[in-house]
């Protein structure tokens, strides 16, 4: 396979994640107007103080977005192409363990958000807020680790396969990461503007 | 996620690899129509049974009582007869109507159509079939659980179907794996419709543009994208409910209920919001099972007429703007529901007008009809009927999209009629035409086409006899979903119940036409030429079955749109998609 | 198989769909089943609206079935070498035609329907409303009218019990307004006076329907939901639940009488006294 023609080419796999996202947009967009017209419904919705962690969070999955971007097979230029895989293989292996990291990271930090939340008693049957707080960040939890599943998926094209077949394996599963990064923030937005 | 294998030559495979778990899209496809034939005669059952307790319920059924404790003595009870219509209306919309038209036929004819290897993820393709079968299970043990199988609904409304088992019989487990089912089905069908998207968008073949694709892929296409957003839906609202049922919260169940003499836990919950979330995903559900139905009429039409398609361009943005609208009407099914009666109003409006871009291509249909040489192909003649009972169902939707007569039709069989006609009958017929018009293609033999007649013309007057009168119940105020009818004003339709009982009865065992058709064919029936019904699309220029990679490593190269049909073309009077003459008339090219 | 044997098989499809249309369309004009006796005020718009709908979408679904039934009769002559025509002016006129001819019914029925949908569900009720609570729970309908007081008692609903008739779950011996009510296993109202009712469930999803009032309408757990009518004349009719609500759903029903205002009168007296 010519690597050198890939920009011309379709990439189902991209192609792939962007109908993905359309669909995982559209049911966060269902939670989203099930948590708007449950707190409408009756005055039962308890507001209470994210955990703070949270915050931390953010930040670590917004990081983790940065260090897939910045691995250099990000940007695929035909000059970067040419360089000797031996080489590039490890720089990115390098960029996509950090970004792994960080993705667990990001997770052990949920699960210490929910430690704290239900140690003060919020627990997810308790209200509806509260409710809807485990179901978001479950679900998002859930979604992420697919792209962490992806990202070794990338890893282990690097070290097995063509350089274009990794490539167009980065292209679609960092496309995923940054949605899913993205869609944190979201959440952390909505959480922290009706919770 | 793979990219499809380049290899033309099938490599050696294990019969797991080959048969069971295969990456083929021909043999998922059939497996997907396997899958559905298993339903449907399932669904079928059920409906006798519901029939002939409708007709004679005092009556024992023979042999049911062996097979289903719940019916003791072959008796129906009015629980399990709530059992058998949610299990029926569960299993026929999600593994029938679902299944058959778009992932079956879909699968095994789309990627064909443009020229493709096979789909764009056929890893996906294996576990979104493997997850639907699963779904199929988990569903099918909900008639074996202790309390019995669940008796909500298809449309499980809240709080009946989130409060447990408290609500009585069949909302214990049965109606816990129900959910869990439908959720599963969800991922399954995202997973193809992801996957249909990707394969027509990027695997469609040299000089296949989006206008050259046939009319049953843009079809499949359409439904693919309505079913990528209206499963996104279902899945959360799947979820919410689940966790009313397991966890213990109050998504849906309000405060203050009191069920078998006891207060419940939850408190604060919308039921309205469940039928919001719910209908929001059922009524594009309903285009999910008709749209490729009205593509795979579009697509025969042309070759048993012998003539193009009126207005091709129109079928299409009608069938885009069906797909458009179809996520503006879900509050029609809600107008007696307790919402707002105002947004009734608003909801009535993009109903009425979605019956428009219906009505414009049932009427090209009809013009398309007008001065054709007609082949009375056993698949022409479902084409037709389709065409009759999609008016018939159509018409009495005007009904129904009023609000001010809904609330006189609203849970009348009235309903029960149109939605049969319209989603049941009309969807089963292009399943029909469909099976009968790439039979040859699947297996390289022909169904028999003189059993097939006769299956197409008792079908046809059975389903009118079945369906037709449930009208007349409905103006007469017959409530649906009662398991006998103890009210007074309703004991008068009993003899019409044992009418439509008889016919379905009849329709019923039809279908052993059919299925006998179905099978003998398969094994024993004439040898297919390559193109036997001279149609225009790429699945008729490679070999039947098609090999592996469907084109033997060649990789087609299209000219023309599927719509040149009535022209002087080198093998008649149509030019193949893939034909390199240029003019109409020339004689050049080999 | 034989191109003839096609024809014939052509033909009588037509024939078939010619039929079916025929008997269908006899059926519904010859009104053999059909809506029972209006005794509403508001019916009788309900019913116009039926009947316009009956006769325009009638006439569309005969029109198109015998179309369909002559265009396959008429080219059904298997001759395999005559030249196919095009219709008249291709797509346009079917565009044309379906937009004009749904579209005016469309229109039709929106305008007069909406109309009638708001009398009967979005304009408020008569402020003179003869008020009746309505409750519905596994598998009946219980009516509750508030006694001499005018006055409903408060609703709790951890006090319910089936088995001391305590359906509402009132507190009679703390609230005052709830002594005098009196509750009905039967819906009984005075003719020709507005009548309010208020739904609201016990349990799970009900509905409920009258087919002689033109009324249907689902309980919502967790809602009240107010249903206005009069009844134009005395009547025993039957209502009906329309949502799936269990096993008993086939059964669940009460009465409705429609008495004179004497009747009436007495009626509640003697609900009063016992």
């Amino acid at each position: 396979m010519n690597s050198l023609s890939l920009e011309s080419r379709p990439e189902p796999a991209r192609t792939g994640v962007w109908v993905g996202i359309a669909a995982i947009s559209m049911s966060f967009a269902a939670y989203t107007s099930a948590l708007i017209v449950r707190q409408g419904a009756n005055p039962d919705w308890v507001h209470f103080r994210l955990p703070p962690i949270l915050f931390l969070n953010t930040l670590v999955v917004l990081a983790s977005s940065v260090t897939l971007y910045v691995a250099p097979v990000g940007r695929p230029r035909e000059s970067q192409l040419a360089e000797l895989p031996a080489v590039r293989a490890r720089r990115e292996i390098n960029w996509l363990y950090v970004t792994l990291g960080l993705g667990l990271l990001f997770l052990l930090g949920q699960v210490i958000a929910w430690r704290d939340l239900s140690s003060q008693g919020f627990t997810l049957a308790s209200s509806p807020s509260s409710s809807f707080f485990y179901l978001l960040t479950a679900a998002h939890g859930l979604h992420l680790l697919g792209g962490l599943g992806g990202l070794l998926y990338v890893a282990h094209r690097v070290a097995r396969s063509s350089e274009s077949q990794a490539l167009r394996a980065y292209r679609a599963a960092s496309l995923y990461w940054h949605f899913m990064a993205a869609l944190w923030v979201y959440i952390f937005v909505l959480l922290a503007v009706r919770i | 996620m793979t990219s499809p294998h380049s290899s033309h030559d099938a490599p050696r495979q294990s019969f797991l690899r080959k048969y069971v778990f295969s990456l083929d899209h021909k043999v998922i496809g059939l497996q997907y129509l396997d899958l559905s034939l298993v339903a449907v005669t399932t669904g079928m059952i059920l409906s006798w049974l519901m029939r002939m307790h409708l007709g004679w319920p005092t009556k024992a059924i023979p042999g049911l009582g062996a097979v289903a404790p719940e019916a003791t003595g072959g008796i129906i009870t009015p629980e399990y007869y709530l059992s058998l219509m949610t299990m029926h209306g569960t299993i026929m919309v999600f593994f029938v109507l679902t299944t058959a038209p778009f992932a079956g036929l879909g699968n095994f004819i789309l990627q064909l159509q443009i020229g493709a290897e096979d789909m764009a993820f056929p890893r996906f393709n294996m576990m979104s079939f493997w997850v639907t079968f699963v779904a199929f299970l988990v569903l099918l043990a909900a008639f074996f659980v202790p309390e019995g199988p669940p008796l909500s609904g298809w449309t499980a409304y809240a709080p009946l179907s989130a409060v447990g088992k408290d609500a009585g019989p069949g909302q214990g487990w049965g109606q816990t794996l129900w959910v869990i089912s439908i959720a599963i089905f969800c991922i399954a069908q995202l997973l193809g419709s992801l996957n249909f998207i990707a394969t027509t968008l990027d695997l469609r073949t040299k000089g296949m543009s989006l206008a050259r694709m046939p009319f049953s892929t843009w079809a499949w296409f359409i439904t693919s994208v309505i079913g990528l957003i209206a499963f996104s839906v279902l899945l959360p609202a799947c979820i919410l409910l689940l966790l009313d049922r397991v966890a213990g919260t109050s998504f849906f169940v309000p405060s203050g209920l009191v069920i078998s003499d006891r207060l419940q836990p939850h408190a604060g919950g919308s039921p309205l919001l469940w039928q919001h979330l719910f209908w929001f995903f059922g009524h594009p559900e309903v285009y999910i099972a008709i749209l490729p139905g009205f593509g795979i009429i579009s697509h025969i039409l042309p070759a048993v007429t012998r003539k193009p398609l009126l207005g091709p361009r129109v079928v299409i943005a009608c069938m885009i703007a069906i797909a458009f609208l179809s996520y503006t009407v879900w509050g029609h099914h809600m107008f007696m529901s307790g919402m707002n009666p105002l947004s009734a109003t608003v909801f009535s409006v993009p109903t009425l007008i979605i019956t428009i871009p219906a009505a414009i291509m049932t009427l090209l249909w009809i013009g398309t009809l007008y001065g054709a040489r007609m082949r009375f192909t056993t698949a022409a003649l479902f084409c037709l009927g389709f065409i009759s009972v999609f008016v018939s169902g159509g018409i009495s939707g005007f009904f129904l999209a009023q609000p001010a007569i809904d609330s006189y039709l609203h849970g009348t069989y009235f309903v029960v009629g149109h939605f049969h006609f319209v989603m049941g009958v009309a969807s089963m017929f292009g399943i029909f035409a469909g099976t009968y018009f790439w039979f040859p293609k699947m297996f390289g033999r022909m169904m028999n086409e003189t059993l097939g007649k006769w299956h197409f013309i008792l079908t046809f007057v059975g389903v009118y006899c079945i369906f037709m009168p449930m009208h007349y119940l409905g103006l007469a105020g017959n409530v649906r979903r009662y398991s006998a009818f103890t009210v007074d004003y309703m004991k008068g339709s009993v003899p019409l119940h044992r009418f439509i009982t008889v016919a379905a009865l009849f329709t019923g065992a039809v279908q052993l036409i059919f299925f006998y058709n179905l099978f003998r064919s398969r094994f024993r029936g004439q040898i297919a030429p390559t193109n036997p019904w001279e149609a225009s699309s790429l699945e008729w220029t490679t070999s039947s079955p098609p090999p592996h990679d469907n084109f033997g490593g060649q990789h087609p190269v299209v000219y023309h749109g599927p719509n040149e049909y009535g022209v002087a073309g080198k093998d008649g009077d149509y030019i193949m998609q893939n034909s390199p003459e240029s003019e109409p008339a020339s004689e050049s090219a080999a | 198989m034989g191109r003839h044997e096609g024809a014939i098989v052509g033909k009588i499809f037509a024939i078939l769909v010619t039929i079916i249309t025929i008997i269908s369309t006899a059926i519904f004009i010859s009104r053999v089943w059909w809506l029972p006796p209006d005794i509403s005020q508001l019916g009788a718009g309900i019913d116009h609206q039926m009947n316009e709908t009956m006769v325009s979408s009638g006439v569309l679904f005969v029109l198109a079935q015998l179309v369909l039934a002559f265009f396959v009769w008429r080219f059904a002559d298997n001759n395999d070498q005559r030249k196919i025509k095009i219709f008249p002016g291709g797509a346009t006129p079917m565009v044309v035609v379906a937009i004009i001819l749904v579209g005016a019914e469309i229109l039709a029925l929106t305008l007069v329907g909406s109309r009638v949908w708001a009398s009967i569900y979005v304009t408020k009720s008569d402020p003179n409303s003869f008020t009746i609570d309505v409750q519905a729970e596994q598998f009946a309908y219980y009516f509750r009218y508030p006694g001499p007081d005018g006055k409903f008692g408060a609703l709790h609903p951890d006090l319910i019990d089936e088995s001391s008739g305590n359906y509402f779950g009132l507190d009679p011996a703390n609230d005052t307004t709830a002594r005098d009510d009196i509750v009905s296993a039967s819906l009984v109202i005075p003719v020709n006076r507005p009548i309010l009712l208020q739904l609201h469930a016990k349990d799970v999803s009900h509905a409920f329907y009258i087919p002689e009032l033109r009324i249907q309408q689902d309980f919502v757990p967790g809602l009240v939901i107010p249903v206005h009518f009069t009844a134009t004349r005395t009547a025993k009719s039957e209502i009906v639940c329309t949502q799936l609500c269990g096993l008993g759903h086939y059964n669940m029903r009460a009465y409705l009488e429609v008495m004179t205002d004497v009747d009436f009168k007495k009626w509640l007296n003697d609900q009063s006294a016992q």
